[in-house]
């Protein structure tokens, strides 16, 4: 039997939901056994893959950048996953949204800047901010819900087991827990 | 003051005319789930989370501020009731900017809790985002209007109990916001006691204290039932007698 495809993306999140995911230590191993690992900021792979079975999001659609990877991901996946409080409801990175994004970005690399205060502005690889930060599903339709700011590993063990075993994740009372 | 018999949820119950729907449900361990309701404090009605089916009437009833009848045929469980309050939460949620992960009592918020129990498992409707007033003025308190969820237990509270009326609401519709005296800064108020009951009753983290950290604040509204009790026993010297 072929292993499933299995995807973790990093959108406008802190990585705190992948570092939750790296909490699964010893049970990392299990997994590593059971999936194909075909896409992750953990691992070096530079295009987002077709047929990925499952995919966890972290984070929200912050950027253009974010907003055309959502699409791709929808595109090449059967199971997408809102992982973590940002992808569910915009959370800490829509903190932003009631601001102008250049009054932030000039708050973040000019007022607080240490040494050559400047907009990184004139890098064809950073991309431009939207004007707000919006949970995963208002751009894509989501087909699971993983809690959490960061989910813990239990959590996130119990959803990808289920994942595997081809189950939407039943979220008890237990997983769902904003914050 | 009669004795009324009514049917909940096809149990018969007895109960006296001048209580409301939702002091019986509780007293016969029906579950109704409340924001606005606080024990001591008058009704409003405000959140409609308790909203209950009754036969014969075509419109929803909040059982906080609905008296039992004679008769009486109610419901508290159907698909509809639970899809609805599942809706006013969300509503609230996207209302608000409800980031529980840096919220001074996350883990200890009634809206957090409510999510929970209704399985809000995401928000629907579009997020608004608003960009509403912060007010750090109070030497020993912090209102966040983006935290508010409009219940008026403050409100209620500060009149009912404190006897100061600091709060109010202003605006219409989606502008309503809880404002201090005449919609001055909080610190420059000079009804304002700084008696610290509006930030305990407070089911969310809009009224907090300052100087607490993520997560470190709970809320602890047991101290309504000493006063309230006390003064229904004239022990205690209410801001009705004061006045005469």
């Amino acid at each position: 039997m072929m292993k499933p495809r299995v995807a973790t993306v990093w959108l406008g999140g802190c990585s705190g939901c992948h570092m939750s995911f790296l909490d699964l230590d010893e049970r990392l191993i299990d997994l590593a056994d059971k999936i194909e690992l075909v896409y992750s900021p953990i691992a070096d792979i530079k295009e987002y893959p077709r047929d990925v079975d499952v995919v966890l999001v972290e984070g929200a659609i912050a950027n253009v950048e974010h907003e055309e990877f959502a699409h791709i991901i929808r595109r090449n996946s059967r199971f997408v996953v809102s992982f973590g409080d940002c992808a569910v409801t915009g959370n800490v990175t829509a903190m932003r949204n009631g601001l102008d994004p250049d009054d932030v970005l000039h708050r973040a690399y000019v007022e607080l800047a240490d040494l050559t205060p400047r907009i990184p502005r004139d890098y064809p690889t950073i991309a431009e901010l939207l004007k707000q930060a919006r949970p995963l599903h208002e751009y894509i339709r989501v087909d699971a819900f993983i809690h959490g700011c960061p989910p813990t590993a239990d959590q996130i063990w119990s959803a990808v087991s289920e994942l595997l075993q081809g189950k939407t994740p039943a979220l008890s009372h237990v997983f769902l827990r904003y914050g | 003051m009669a004795i009324v018999t009514l049917t909940i949820n096809g149990e018969q119950l007895s109960a006296t005319d001048d209580e409301t729907l939702l002091q019986i449900a509780r007293q016969n361990n029906i579950e109704l789930p409340t924001l606005c309701h606080l024990d001591g404090l008058s009704d409003v009605g405000a959140c409609r989370l308790c909203l209950v089916e009754v036969e014969g009437s075509n419109k929803l009833a909040p059982a906080c501020t609905t008296r039992p009848m004679e008769g009486m045929v109610v419901r508290t469980d159907s698909e509809r009731l639970k899809k609805y309050r599942r809706m006013i939460v969300a509503l609230l949620a996207s209302e608000g900017n409800h980031q529980c992960s840096v919220c001074m009592v996350n883990n200890h918020c009634e809206l957090q809790n409510l999510a929970y129990d209704v399985g809000l498992l995401y928000v629907r409707v579009p997020y608004l985002y608003p960009d509403k007033k912060i007010d750090a003025s109070h030497e020993s308190f912090i209102i966040d209007r983006n935290r508010c969820v409009l219940c008026t237990r403050c409100v209620r509270v500060c009149h009912e109990v404190e006897g100061a009326h600091v709060w109010d609401i202003a605006g219409r519709g989606i502008d309503c916001e809880i404002i201090a005296d005449l919609n001055q800064p909080w610190g420059s108020s000079e009804s304002c006691t700084s008696c610290g009951k509006c930030v305990l009753v407070c089911p969310t983290g809009a009224l907090v204290k300052k100087g607490e950290s993520v997560a470190e604040m709970e809320k602890h509204t047991e101290f309504l039932k000493y006063i309230v009790t006390a003064r229904r026993k004239g022990e205690w010297i209410s801001f009705e007698h004061s006045e005469e």
